[in-house]
């Protein structure tokens, strides 16, 4: 389906062999045709894509590289600031809200030549694992539209999967890359926090949130990566190591690699079901004859990750969307005192969603509740840290699904927040940890629909991740 | 660890986040914020006497630069996002004589 190859389009452009407005041109193309049905995008940004298109044009002609991704184009998570680009969040509190800066992740794909062709849709404040919170509509899953793509980050992932963009840039804080690019059948990466910046990314859970690439082929992903990767100094939390480049070791292989399957997580405490189970199974099949040792790990607090995830991302996430107020950004409902606008302009703009999150992460921050529920949510993380510490010293790797189940019909987890919440339990550990991992699609489960699986890795390790992904990209 | 939020928790913690719900509203976050708690509440399981808290995943120090003007984003595009602007500033309603 998706026909996307960021690295054979910038070769061709950067060789002039051709022009990326022709590309920019055939990628809007498809847009206009199906974005209709699917509403990846909460804009197109068409004018400007041809325009910057344009300009790269004119730096092929004059003999000056326009860069690693010239002519690429990429779709944004509408959750990152674009300067002169409304940004939306997917909120009502947001629309209108015009950003006076770009995010530094934007900058940086523009300096490489990439073209931006829109902003994509997401849960609002890319809280949710489907995109039905967006309070613009759901995104529909391209590979069957009477499915949800997965969230938070489902229009980027959504885009790719159709051919609308061959790359898109997402965030992660609690799996909304990883389980949209495994329900939409791409890859998705969330980096080690902090190694990507996230000056320009709206905020929603500050000690978890992370931006990341999403790719239709791993080399496509990597190639992304190695571009956005990297310190920055208006994010004081960015990592100053220096990046060595992805793209280069790919074909490096996977012999002698320890490779770990997460026990926990292949378990039948988790509800995984059975099809995902059996791809995850085969994946590790498929590393050990490539070469990798595979063995089991035991990752005993995975199971707790879920709970002590759900206390500090709303904690966070209260303090996060205090400034959303009426007063600085997007829409206000008048009043006439401040104090009463402010209250009426949050309980217009904000989605159920967003206020049960609100006002779950108030509660455990309050006066009485603050050890019994947040302190307690941060001693688990510490608890995670050590034992995934453990595993690192036996394992280079660790194997798990990306989500529970391939993707699943509108509405089917709509009716109780716990049950969308479990959709997460793969991918919430490696944010509590701040370690990186990706999602590469699998095979295909009983329904005939993509499935996912997960690497994870220590701090930093994203090259070991993008060479056991590139084996099983190619072994599916 | 109480099972539960009571229905006079989640007013007031509505009112904190400043949030107006109606009584339609208020009985539905009482129950599905008391379901997450309850499931939550798994944590009690484990042993953590002991355990320091991790409240961030790196060991974060703080971050210096050279005390020179950098770039800085425009006043006027920034106040022309916002809902009320005047004379180079943010405008809102009266502050004065509220009740907190």
């Amino acid at each position: 389906m998706s026909a996307g190859d960021a690295r054979a389009i910038a070769a061709a452009v950067r060789s002039g062999a051709r022009s990326a407005r022709d590309v920019v041109e055939e990628h809007l193309a498809r847009i206009a045709a199906r974005d209709g049905e699917l509403h990846a995008f909460t804009a197109v940004t068409g004018d400007r894509a041809l325009a910057a298109a344009d300009a790269v044009d004119r730096k092929v002609a004059e003999g000056i590289d326009p860069g690693p991704l010239a002519g690429v184009p990429v779709a944004l998570k509408d959750n990152l600031c674009t300067r002169g680009v409304p940004t939306t969040c997917s909120s009502r509190i947001l629309e209108g809200w015009v950003p006076p800066y770009d995010a530094t992740v934007v900058t940086r794909l523009a300096a490489a030549g990439a073209i931006a062709v829109g902003k994509t849709n997401l849960d609002e404040f890319a809280m949710g694992s489907s995109t039905e919170n967006s309070a613009f509509g759901p995104t529909r899953n391209p590979h069957d539209p009477s499915r949800v793509p997965g969230g938070s980050s489902g229009g980027s992932a959504a885009a790719v999967a159709a051919g609308f963009a061959p790359l898109a840039l997402g965030s992660d804080t609690g799996g909304s890359i990883r389980q949209p690019a495994a329900l939409c059948g791409v890859v998705g990466l969330k980096p080690t926090y902090g190694r990507v910046s996230r000056y320009g990314l709206v905020a929603f859970a500050s000690s978890l949130d992370q931006v990341g690439p999403f790719g239709a082929t791993v080399a496509d992903t990597a190639l992304a990566y190695d571009v956005i990767a990297g310190v920055d100094p208006l994010d004081a939390t960015s990592i100053p190591d220096p990046v060595s480049a992805t793209s280069a070791v790919l074909g490096e292989g996977v012999a002698g690699l320890r490779v770990g399957v997460i026990a926990e997580l292949v378990g039948d405490r988790m509800g995984i079901a059975p099809d995902v189970l059996r791809a995850t199974r085969r994946a590790a099949d498929v590393l050990a004859t490539a070469g990798a040792t595979v063995e089991e790990v035991s990752v005993p607090s995975c199971v707790y990750g879920l709970s002590a995830y759900y206390v500090i991302a709303p904690a966070e996430a209260s303090s996060n969307l205090a400034r959303f107020d009426g007063v600085r950004f997007g829409m206000r409902v008048d009043a006439p005192t401040t104090l009463e606008m402010q209250r009426a302009t949050r309980t217009a703009g904000f989605g159920p969603e967003v206020k049960r999150r609100i006002m779950l992460g108030t509660y455990a921050l309050s006066a009485g509740y603050y050890d019994a529920y947040y302190g307690k949510a941060l001693r688990v993380r510490t608890l995670l840290l050590r034992e995934f510490a453990e595993a690192y010293e036996r394992f280079d790797v660790l194997l798990s699904p990306t989500s529970p189940t391939t993707a699943f019909p509108f509405g089917a987890k709509t009716a109780d927040p716990l049950t969308m919440y479990l959709n997460d339990v793969c991918t919430i550990p490696s944010n509590l940890t701040g370690h990186p991992a990706l999602s590469v699609p699998f095979g295909v489960g009983d329904d005939g629909l993509p499935v996912g699986v997960q690497l994870l890795g220590p701090a930093l390790a994203e090259t070991t991740l993008f060479r056991a992904a590139a084996v099983l990209e190619a072994g599916r | 660890m109480p099972a539960r939020i009571s229905r006079q928790d989640v007013a007031h913690v509505a009112r904190l986040a400043l949030l107006d719900l109606d009584d339609d509203e208020l009985d539905r976050a009482t129950e599905q914020l008391g379901a997450v708690l309850d499931h939550v509440a798994d944590i009690e399981a484990l042993d953590l006497e002991g355990v320091p808290p991790t409240a961030h995943p790196l060991p974060l120090r703080n971050v210096f630069r050279a005390d020179v003007v950098g770039s800085v984003l425009d006043r006027d595009e920034v106040l022309a996002a916002a809902p009320s602007a005047e004379d180079g500033r943010f405008r809102v309603p009266a502050v004065l004589g509220e009740e907190p």
